[in-house]
């Protein structure tokens, strides 16, 4: 669309009186990858984390990240002598590193679980599955999550 | 500061070849249900997985609940709610003979609180009205929206149209600019809707509760940079009227989610 | 305040079936600020434990990344007839419980 001279003056005007506008923006310390590594190193000690196994379902890209349904689910048998001992869901952006941590065992019948989580930004969503042979198994995902236009001043 | 820069980037699209504000023709009237994604959809076509029944469910057991001076509960007047509150939601705001004027449904609860129940008025988006209502709309679930058609009703809903195509706040921004004539497309990351509001209360993602349609439009005003109307003023309650007569014959969805 | 179970209220012995759980929290990070620049307080829900005829099937611990008004969808194998007992543990002593009841053929 072709700039008229108008249209950069409202585009200016609305920019430049926004930045006077006192609005609470609630971005408070964010998580970092190092944190996201340390969380991760905390569960799963010295022992190898291996790609597989593990799904993680969540929308690449998000209408509010207040609220983002996420499915995690492992190709695993459920049996007294192997199954999914626990899930655990970590992000990177958030100001915590942590999400949810899910325990199972091999009455659970199959290792998945759905929740809603909140991703305070685009980010890194990370599962791991630990195994009753205490291996772990991890994936991890991209989220988009876009800006809501119209959003109240105080959330 | 993101908000605003979205909303200033706006103005190139409301500026642009868009100025004549056009009503919506009935047969193309679409729900928010149709611009929401895949996620959000199934999240309010779940009854068991929709936050907003939970609100529901605390409204059915205020319904049986004696309250006020009175003690009286809504159930002792208007038994059970299955029946004698369909519909009921849809044709709301209605025209009050007493006051004159139109009520909306949650004004119409505090009227009746008040009046029967001889119990103080619920504020506005509190847990315990939002509950009330959502649980009393709930009952119009699939019914097409009526709102509007008494002919006494006709002055309101006409301020409501004019106040839906007054431009204002700092932005200089109205409803139409956006709701008439520039849906389906975006704002920053977010579809711009038709504005019907077809499941009120409703379940916002972005508030992460329940809310009223006042709410939302205060918060489309904040978002244009105007000063917002006071909840249960005669404006808001205006373009409720209008906004719900817009959306004639669109099915009731409450407690519908948004995002 | 309300809580959603979604439990089938028949199976078959060995079936693996899906239990759904929404209550009503508001889950307050501990992060947001009020106007005057108040940290409003942590407030959510810390854990979430499912038995199934007194013996724990699942066991949940929650985070302020988990939205607010918790969902929860897991899975376990219809063994017999009974109870299945929900509870939700969190901040500022925050404890409530539902339960269903299940027919296994």
């Amino acid at each position: 669309m072709p700039t008229t001279r108008r249209q950069f003056l409202n585009l200016a005007g609305g920019v430049t009186v926004a930045g006077t506008v006192p609005i609470v923006t609630l971005r408070p310390l964010q998580a970092t990858p190092a944190m996201l590594n340390a969380a991760i190193r905390n569960l799963v000690g010295e022992a190898q984390l291996r790609n597989g196994r593990i799904r993680l379902d969540i929308p690449p890209l998000v209408e509010n990240g207040n609220t983002v349904p996420m499915t995690v689910s492992v190709a695993n048998p459920m049996t007294a002598d192997d199954y999914v001992k626990s899930i655990h869901v970590f992000n990177e952006k958030n100001p915590q590193p942590n999400i949810g941590n899910f325990y199972l065992g091999p009455s659970s019948g199959r290792a998945q679980v759905s929740t809603r989580i909140r991703l305070a930004d685009t980010q890194k969503v990370v599962a791991i599955a630990r195994l009753s042979d205490d291996t772990f198994w991890q994936v991890a995902a991209d989220v988009v999550v876009t800006l809501a236009a119209c959003t109240e001043e105080m959330n | 500061m993101i908000v605003w820069r979205a909303i200033a980037a706006a103005i190139f699209l409301v500026t642009g070849p868009a100025l004549l504000a056009a009503e919506i023709p009935p047969d193309a009237r679409r729900s928010g249900y149709a611009f929401m994604g895949p996620d959000t959809r199934a999240m309010q076509d779940d009854d068991t997985a929709n936050p907003g029944m939970l609100f529901v469910l605390d409204g059915e057991q205020l319904w049986k609940k004696k309250t006020g001076s009175a003690d009286r509960a809504c159930a002792d007047c208007h038994g059970d709610a299955r029946t004698s509150m369909k519909g009921v939601a849809a044709r709301y705001p209605a025209f009050d003979k007493a006051l004159g004027r139109p009520v909306t449904l949650d004004q119409r609860i505090n009227l009746c609180r008040a009046i029967h129940q001889q119990a103080t008025p619920l504020p506005y988006e509190t847990r315990d009205l939002l509950a009330l209502s959502a649980f009393v709309a709930h009952q119009s679930r699939g019914n097409p929206i009526t709102a509007g058609d008494d002919p006494q009703l006709k002055p309101f809903v006409d301020q409501g149209r004019d106040l839906f195509m007054q431009r204002e706040g700092q932005l200089n921004l109205a409803c139409t600019n956006c709701h008439d004539d520039n849906f389906d497309k975006r704002l920053a990351g977010a579809p711009i809707t038709q504005g019907q509001p077809t499941g009120y209360p409703l379940y916002r993602l972005e508030w992460q509760t329940l809310g009223s349609l006042e709410r939302r439009l205060r918060s489309c005003m904040s978002g244009v940079r105007a000063q917002a109307y006071d909840y249960g003023s005669p404006e808001l309650v205006a373009l409720e009227l209008y906004l719900m007569s817009r959306a004639r014959g669109l099915p009731m969805e409450t407690p519908a989610v948004r995002p | 305040m309300a809580a959603l179970i979604n439990v089938p209220s028949k199976a078959k012995r060995g079936e693996i079936i899906e239990i759904r759980t929404l209550t009503s929290h508001i889950m307050e990070t501990g992060f947001r600020h009020t106007a005057d620049g108040k940290l409003v307080p942590r407030d959510i829900i810390t854990s979430f434990i499912c038995r199934y005829n007194g013996a724990e099937v699942f066991r949940a611990d929650l985070f302020p990344a988990i939205a607010a008004n918790p969902y929860l969808s897991f899975f376990t194998v219809a063994k017999e007839s009974g109870k299945f007992e929900f509870e939700w543990i969190g901040d500022n002593g925050y404890s409530s419980t539902a339960s269903a009841s299940i027919t296994v053929e």
